[in-house]
């Protein structure tokens, strides 16, 4: 399907422990701003968005005593490239278990780029209800230069400027076999 | 990894591997939040095109198909055969041809002869989804058969499935027994003699069993799946009265028994209740019959998602 491409591996951005400390940092930086726990709502985003947004709730729960609400969404049905991405992608369970109504929503993702994947999170929420507000938690920014839609985050965990060549691969324990950060060189041999 | 059933046309189960099987039956497991959510839609299928073929009668099968293509946002017609132009004269391959020129994406077929889905796909460019052929196959139906024994039985494989009634004209029987043996279950068939046919050699090689009375086909089964008995085909004195097929075939709760204590039955309705199933057993918790349609509809958005869902070769 895809061209043989190689990926050289160029630096690692982060380890476990900065990671851990960047994911304590967004927690502490999400009660503040929402003023606690009350009605507050983490909804990671498939597939790596989710354990990282379990991270960030274990935290909150440290610090606040009380564990936020909790749900995941799949973004595949919503996807503006289904007709263009070549065989189907497989369909996950989205699971939104409490209402959103009126809800503080916090949507986590490993990686803000494009701003595709919160446009179709953004309209998949919507048609769950309609939350008090909607604000994005990521773990990498790669810079505003590559947006392609008017979409920010809210909360950050490291930006870091890349090009449109270089891949940020976020790896996590639970899918792989280490916790860290990498960025690889797409170089086509 | 185990991306299904990656050719555009679902004809029949039979051409199906076991992995593609259970490609279909995962994607519809997803499905099934959206049919519980308040708003039922998701936009997957925005500006496709389905059309619903029927050429026999159908209500429950042509609704799910309908309510899927609606809750994809997928933009749907029905065309029945009592209005299409087949009644002035027509042929089929014209009419595929036809409706092919509108550009649909996907044609979902039911028709009253065997093979008709087949032929189709060789002249259409649309999906051709099998909603039913003749006596050969109704995939759909035996893809949500699976997933409501799934659902309850959280397996498929090593379990003892009885397939009573009318073997001989039922595509619900054929598909079954393809999907099920090929999933590894055990599968017994049994009704009156005319109805059954003693060979099934042709369908599948192993782990099929033909029994001469239902008794021993129910007899320590995991699931009993009753099938419709065909009123309209009556005349063809397959039986002599319902009366006496209720007597000899019918599902009582005396017959249920000797099934495992746990057992569940599935019916593909219709049902002729106190024929070819006591109503006393239909109602019972032990009945599955309307897990089996409310199943049907998330089967069928994973068959439309994947059969239209843009493969990217065409060959």
């Amino acid at each position: 399907m895809a061209d043989k491409v190689n990926l050289v591996e160029k630096s690692r951005i982060m380890d476990s422990s900065r990671m851990k400390r960047a994911l304590s940092r967004l927690a502490s930086e999400i009660v503040e701003d929402n003023q606690g726990v009350k009605d507050l709502y983490l909804v990671g985003i498939r597939r790596r968005g989710v354990p990282i947004a379990e991270r960030i709730a274990d935290r909150i729960e440290e610090l606040e005593g009380k564990r936020p609400l909790f749900g995941i969404l799949d973004i595949t049905l919503y996807r503006d490239d289904l007709s263009t991405v070549g065989a189907n992608p497989i369909v996950n369970r989205t699971e939104l278990d409490t209402d959103i109504e009126d809800k503080n929503i916090i949507l986590v993702d490993d990686v803000l780029y494009t701003g595709r994947t919160i446009r179709a999170a953004l309209d998949q929420l919507m048609d769950f209800g309609r939350p008090r507000k909607a604000q994005l938690a990521v773990l990498i920014d790669r810079g505003r230069e590559h947006r392609e839609l008017p979409i920010q985050a809210d909360f950050i965990g490291k930006i870091v400027p890349t090009k449109k060549s270089e891949i940020i691969k976020v790896m996590l324990k639970e899918y792989d076999d280490e916790e860290a950060v990498w960025i690889y060189e797409r170089s086509s041999t | 990894m185990n991306k299904p059933f990656r050719r555009r046309d679902l004809l029949g189960i039979r051409h199906l591997s076991a992995a593609e099987i259970v490609g279909i039956l995962d994607t519809a497991e997803n499905f099934r939040e959206i049919n519980q959510r308040e708003i039922k839609k998701v936009p997957t299928l925005r500006g496709k095109t389905i059309i619903n073929l029927f050429f026999e009668n159908s209500t429950r099968t042509r609704t799910s198909f309908e309510l899927a293509a609606k809750r994809l946002s997928a933009d749907s017609v029905n065309i029945s055969v009592l209005s299409s132009a087949i009644t002035k004269g027509e042929t089929l391959i014209d009419t595929a041809l036809n409706l092919d020129a509108m550009s649909p994406d996907c044609i979902v077929v039911r028709h009253s002869s065997a093979g008709v889905p087949h032929q189709l796909a060789k002249v259409s460019k649309a999906a051709i989804v099998n909603a039913g052929d003749g006596a050969n196959e109704h995939p759909t139906q035996a893809l949500l058969d699976a997933m409501t024994i799934r659902e309850h039985k959280k397996k498929i494989k090593g379990l003892n499935v009885a397939i009573v009634g009318d073997i001989l004209h039922s595509r619900v029987a054929r598909s079954n027994i393809h999907l099920l043996t090929k999933l590894g279950a055990k599968v017994c068939v049994a009704g009156p003699k005319p109805l059954v046919p003693n060979d099934f050699s042709h369908l599948v090689e192993k782990d099929l069993f033909v029994s001469a009375n239902i008794e021993e086909a129910i007899e320590g089964a995991d699931v009993v799946m009753i099938l419709r008995i065909q009123r309209e085909r009556q005349d063809s004195a397959f039986f002599p009265t319902l009366r006496e097929y209720a007597i000899h075939y019918g599902l009582t709760q005396e017959r249920l028994n000797l099934a495992k204590s746990d057992a569940i039955v599935l019916h593909p309705g219709p049902m002729n209740r106190g024929i070819e199933i006591a109503s006393e057993v239909a109602d019972s918790s032990r009945s599955l019959i309307l897990d089996q349609v409310k199943y049907g509809v998330a089967v069928r958005m994973a068959v439309l998602y994947l059969a239209t869902g843009g493969s990217a070769s065409n060959e």
